[in-house]
């Protein structure tokens, strides 16, 4: 309790130290905004029923290229996982585009695609494939022997291995792969509204840099993190839940250590 | 109680005429790695028989084949040559009336203790209600009662090898083959473990495979100990324990049981195997 209170009086602080510094140094607010101005873009913002419009646009692009590009990436993991000669025959494609920086992807995806969200869906899904699908290969080969033994003794069949063992055995790292993959693909549908659009909160930042709105940026910069904690929040409640079982998830989350920054 | 539950004698008609012959035969079983100048021989013309009913403890020191035996009788690995059957018909894969105990207890994370129990009944596709009755009662015979629904990572070491015992238990196999189980439990713990086993059988009347490092735990629980050489891989001498049963863990202090353990640290000796290699 006391270590909350000390908490939000840090955070008190440092706005309060960052609102004195730019007016005692009269920074220009199209170099730094105090954090009042920053506050009144985003009221403004909200009012003019501005934002959410924007926010709602994104938000969509990213969640369907959420679910086609981990969807895709979960059934091309299996595959690859269970099949030798697939893995043998993909394996020169999957190095090589993990080693690019998918985002870098974004101009030609726009140019193929065009302005609206069918590029940014795509962007999205193409950027939040790769941290499913190598999680759900790791995963599903993760299956420890004695357990793969177990089963066999059994006489249980290849199906029977897969469902009972091989799929619950690869869910902590399918998790940890979904909760990166949200992020990645927020990340996604912003730089290709960056590269163009005609709406988002990516489109939006443009636009206020060009007309200097920094105050403005700062809002959307806020609006951002808000809906990355909510869309990453949301993998995380669903985690907790399905891997109960899971002493990682319980100690909580050293698996998505390695989550953020494209 | 627990012939209601684990008995046999009621499901099986032909029983009788079984009884008397033995329930596995191994016949110059041998094993080998690799081909060529490379190969390795990890089991040599092994071959025993083991009578219905009975439980048989295998020794030897680490590199004799022991576990290697025991996979080729649980069907995950063929053998190079020569054969095992089991109640007449031969070993060529896994088979359903065989149930087996591993050196670590390997429960499923995501299953409860009576999840866990269950699998080979899932995996068999058994009567869920029926197999739910006797699971409930396997739980109840190693005390396991009031944890039915905990999750493995809220058992103790000893309590996770139970469940991996009754296990193999739940499906009725006419075999147990168990590969160390109790290994990596303490001292205290093993002990008691050894004595619970013992009662278990007493109750299933299983043929039993015993595989173990540990001479004392082999003459406690066995009516015969086979003992095996290493590099390569064969029986050495089978010695008949003639203690009577149930047998309580005072007899470790009696001089007969002394004198069998020292004739196969002997034997175990005369082999000259310590080290490691296959196992």
């Amino acid at each position: 309790m006391i270590n909350f209170v000390l908490r939000l009086g840090l955070i008190g602080a440092v706005l309060g130290v960052w609102e004195w510094l730019v007016a005692f140094m009269q920074v220009p607010t199209y170099i730094l905004p105090p954090p009042t101005s920053i506050f009144r873009g985003l009221v403004n913002g909200f009012s003019s029923n501005l934002y959410p419009e924007h926010i709602m646009v994104t938000l969509s692009e990213t969640l369907l290229g959420f679910v086609f590009g981990t969807v895709l990436a979960f059934f091309l993991g299996t595959i690859v996982a269970l099949s030798k000669r697939v893995e043998y025959f993909l394996y020169p494609f999957i190095v090589m585009f993990q080693a690019m920086p998918k985002v870098a992807l974004a101009p030609l995806i726009v140019v193929w695609f065009g302005l609206g969200l069918t590029s940014k869906v795509i962007n999205a899904a193409l950027v939040a494939f790769f941290p499913l699908m190598v999680n759900t290969i790791v995963g599903l080969k993760s299956a420890d022997e004695d357990r793969i033994n177990l089963m066999r003794s059994l006489a249980a069949s290849k199906w029977q291995i897969f469902w009972m063992l091989r799929l619950p055995n690869a869910l902590p790292f399918i998790f940890a792969g979904l909760e990166i993959a949200m992020i990645f693909a927020l990340i996604g549908a912003i730089v290709a509204e960056f590269v163009g659009a005609e709406k988002g909160l990516g489109m939006l930042i443009q636009s206020m840099n060009i007309n200097m709105d920094v105050a403005g940026q700062f809002s959307i910069l806020l609006i951002l993190s808000m809906l990355g904690l909510l869309l990453n929040g949301t993998v995380t409640f669903i985690r907790r839940r399905v891997l109960f079982w899971d002493p990682a998830t319980q100690a909580d989350g050293k698996l998505n250590s390695d989550k953020g920054g494209v | 109680m627990g012939d209601a539950v684990l008995g046999r004698q009621t499901d099986l008609p032909a029983s009788t005429e079984i009884a008397s012959q033995a329930a596995i035969a191994i016949n110059h079983l041998s094993l080998r790695y690799g081909t060529g100048p490379k190969a390795v021989t990890a089991l040599d013309d092994i071959g025993f028989s083991v009578r219905e009913g009975e439980f048989v403890s295998v020794v030897g020191p680490s590199g004799c084949g022991k576990s290697t035996l025991l996979k080729i009788l649980a069907g995950l690995l063929p053998p190079t040559s020569g054969s095992a059957s089991l109640n007449g018909t031969d070993i060529q894969g896994p088979r359903r009336d065989i149930g087996v105990v591993f050196q670590s207890p390997v429960l499923f994370p995501w299953r409860t203790v009576l999840g866990n129990v269950l699998l080979p009944a899932d995996v068999q596709g058994l009567d869920k209600a029926a197999m739910r009755t006797r699971a409930l009662d396997l739980v109840n015979l190693v005390g396991l009662t009031g944890f039915e629904d905990s999750y493995p990572r809220q058992l103790s070491g000893g309590m996770q090898q139970r469940v991996g015992i009754i296990r193999a238990l739940i499906h009725d196999p006419a075999l147990l083959l168990m590969d160390e189980p109790f290994g990596a439990l303490d001292a205290m713990t093993r002990e008691s473990m050894n004595v619970e086993l013992q009662r278990i059988w007493l109750e299933s009347k299983k043929t039993v495979l015993f595989i173990t490092h540990s001479t004392a735990e082999a003459v406690f629980l066995a009516d015969r100990v086979v003992v095996m050489t290493p590099r390569p891989g064969r029986i050495g001498d089978v010695f008949e324990v003639d203690l009577p049963r149930p047998r309580p863990l005072e007899v470790m202090n009696t001089e007969k049981f002394g004198t069998y353990v020292q004739r196969i640290r002997r034997a175990l000796n005369a082999t000259g195997g310590h080290g490691g290699g296959l196992d």
